[in-house]
């Protein structure tokens, strides 16, 4: 567990060079996404969309919501691997 | 007229032939099955084709095609020619034959014209892929294939009850639309309901598949569940209920593929999602919704297939399929790893990848047809889809932190059929136009316009933002040896506690009432004892005044009694 722990925390820096150059392009690439909804004009079936980077802030909003309420299921859910060879 | 043979026909007499096969024949019947079937299949496609039998006095139609089965048919095909090539190494004559008679009885499904013989091909496809599920040889893998096949025969009977009384009602055993009206078609709808993962029927699924081996598994997600999407198309399209079950299947398992460990059982939530799509288009029930399921189940057939094989192809490697246990495989396996990514960006529907061009369609409809809160979820479930199975697959398999394990790159093998899925994957993406000629209706749908285009990578590209976020900040759950609880636990817990626990209700309330009647008879024999036993009053010596005294005073009762009558 505690091996586990130290990869984690190890991982969660972006220390390889690679790693940061591709972080930075695809920041970048995100930037433009977000720039582009003044240059284009989309026609719109329900209201919502018409707010502005709507795509982008349900996007983020989503899969942070999606992954919070995730790890929290964890808590009532999680077993053991062995759980049900118990019967 | 054409060559009216129909595809299961040859995919059985190749399972035949496989079982007596060894070595490279066992390989080569594999492969070569699906292409003359397909070959068949084509030559055999005129408007007219059709075969009909008649066994005890019922008509059945073995060979029906029209434009909504021969999508299946020809995406069937397909499945069982890449599975073909994937398992070339497969040695065993068992599993070889299982996965044609399989196919076969997928294609026997789809194809057939009524509801007896798509009985007969449903339990057929449920027993030959439990075989599939046992090749996998493991003390899990031969409970969870137990579990499953029962589970499937029951959608089978109910198919059949359903079936009877349609018959009774109707007078027709043809399989047509149905639509939800009374008990016989609510027997086949749940029949249906199950071979397609509805939630809470859907734990078979999430069970049996990753026990499978790394071939069958591949096999496995190809056919069962799109065989039930198809049946649904033909009998419920347009059932509303179907949108709204099909909105439950596209979010909740999302929020177990985040947590779960195995990254086969990942893909199997993910799999529910995307059936979850396509089961809201056919309940929408509009020729754009109907195209938009037809061609995203078309679509699944490949791209999920792909993902399947590239974790097939770690687990082939690797022995292992856990999250927690890999990563890092990028450096000994980058041929499979970009396959992976190429399936991973089919299935999050990135521009120019296959479900793109599918999934747009239903989210479309359910805006034109008047589903704004369906459309919402289908969106949310769009960006969790890229979250659990475009980024988390080949993220925790190939990269994360490395796990240290070195091993060779995939088989040539895998390795042709995983490119060839790829190649599907994004020449339907960027051709589409092929796709939609296949379809049941006639449509001019164009997927890529500015709007769709933008809306989509905007989408995309900040649920990546929102990982790449979470898990710099550490928020991210990480990998854990562990299992989740789900609806599974009805019938792998609670009855079973609920079972043994009654039963010794059950035994202990026998056992009291036994001896609470046997106390009951003792104390009456005692009771009796004591009134006219040896040592009762009634049992002690009269002398004979006291005798005469009682027998005259009884005679003279007696005697008043017959006077006074």
């Amino acid at each position: 567990m505690s091996m586990k722990q130290k990869y984690a925390s190890k991982n969660s820096q972006p220390r390889a060079t690679g790693l940061r150059v591709i972080l930075r392009w695809f920041y970048v690439a995100c930037a433009v996404v977000v720039l582009l909804d003044f240059v284009i004009h989309r026609h719109i079936t329900h209201p919502w969309e018409s707010l502005l980077f709507f795509y982008c802030v349900f996007g983020f909003v989503a899969c942070v919501l999606l992954v919070v309420v995730a790890k929290w299921m964890r808590k009532p859910l999680m077993r053991n691997e062995d759980y049900y060879d118990g019967n | 007229m054409g060559i009216e043979i129909p595809p299961f026909v040859v995919f059985f007499i190749g399972a035949a032939i496989a079982l007596i096969s060894r070595r490279a024949l066992l390989s080569i019947v594999g492969v070569a099955v699906p292409i003359i079937s397909a070959a068949l299949l084509t030559l055999s496609n005129s408007p007219d084709a059709h075969l009909e039998t008649s066994i005890v006095g019922l008509q059945l139609v073995l060979f029906s095609p029209d434009k909504l089965n021969l999508v299946f048919g020809y995406v069937f095909h397909i499945a069982a020619l890449l599975g073909g090539i994937f398992a070339w190494r497969v040695k065993n004559p068992i599993h070889q034959a299982a996965t044609l008679a399989y196919a076969g009885s997928a294609l026997g499904a789809v194809f057939c014209g009524d509801l007896v013989t798509l009985f007969l091909f449903w339990e057929l496809m449920a027993f030959t892929s439990a075989f599939l599920v046992w090749c996998g040889g493991t003390r899990n893998s031969v409970q969870a294939g137990s579990r499953y096949l029962i589970i499937q025969i029951v959608s089978g009977l109910l198919l059949l009850v359903g079936a009877v009384l349609h018959y009774e009602s109707t007078g027709s055993l043809e399989f047509t639309h149905i639509g939800l009206t009374g008990a016989a078609s609510t027997l086949i709808f749940i029949a249906f309901g199950i071979k397609c993962a509805f939630p809470l029927l859907h734990n078979w699924l999430t069970d049996a598949y990753p026990e499978s081996t790394p071939a069958g598994t591949v096999f496995l997600s190809a056919f069962t569940t799109k065989v039930a999407v198809y049946a649904l198309a033909r009998g419920f399209a347009g059932t509303e209920a179907l949108v709204y079950i099909g909105m439950i299947m596209t979010c909740f398992p999302i929020f177990y593929a985040v947590i779960e460990n195995d990254l086969r059982r990942v893909l199997a939530y993910s799999m529910i999602n995307q059936i979850g799509f396509m089961v809201c288009g056919i309940g929408i029930g509009t020729e754009l919704a109907i195209n938009g399921a037809v061609a995203h189940a078309f679509n699944d057939v490949i791209f999920k297939g792909l993902l399947m094989m590239s974790m097939g192809a770690v687990l082939y490697r690797t022995g292992k399929m856990n999250g927690s246990d890999l990563g890092g495989l990028y450096k000994s396996m980058p041929k499979t790893a970009t396959l992976c990514i190429v399936g991973a960006a089919s299935i999050s529907a990135f521009p120019l990848f296959s479900g793109f061009v599918s999934k747009s369609m239903v989210m479309s409809a359910a805006l034109y047809e008047g589903y704004p809160v369906v459309w919402i979820a289908l969106l949310f479930a769009s960006a969790g889809v890229f979250h659990h199975a475009g980024i988390k697959i080949p993220f925790f398999a190939f990269f994360a932190h490395d796990s240290g394990i070195r091993v060779k790159e995939a088989p040539t093998s895998m390795l042709i059929a995983m490119g060839i899925a790829a190649v599907l994957c994004v020449g339907i993406g960027s051709f589409p136009q092929y796709l939609y000629n296949l379809l049941p209706y006639e449509t001019d749908y164009t997927p890529y316009d500015a709007t769709h285009v933008l809306a989509q990578i905007q989408l995309l590209l900040f649920s990546a933002l929102a990982f790449v976020w979470l898990k710099l900040s550490g928020i991210y759950p990480p990998e854990l040896r562990s299992m989740n609880i789900d609806a599974e636990w009805v019938y792998r817990r609670g009855l079973p506690v609920i079972g043994r626990y009654s039963t010794s209700v059950v035994q202990t309330g026998i056992e009291k009432t036994y001896s609470v009647l046997i106390a009951l008879v003792r104390r009456l024999f005692l009771a009796i004892n004591h009134i006219s036993g040896r040592e009762s009053k009634l049992a002690e010596e009269w002398t004979v005044d006291l005798t005469v005294a009682v027998v005259i005073f009884l005679f003279a009762i007696f005697a008043f009694f017959l006077i006074a009558a």
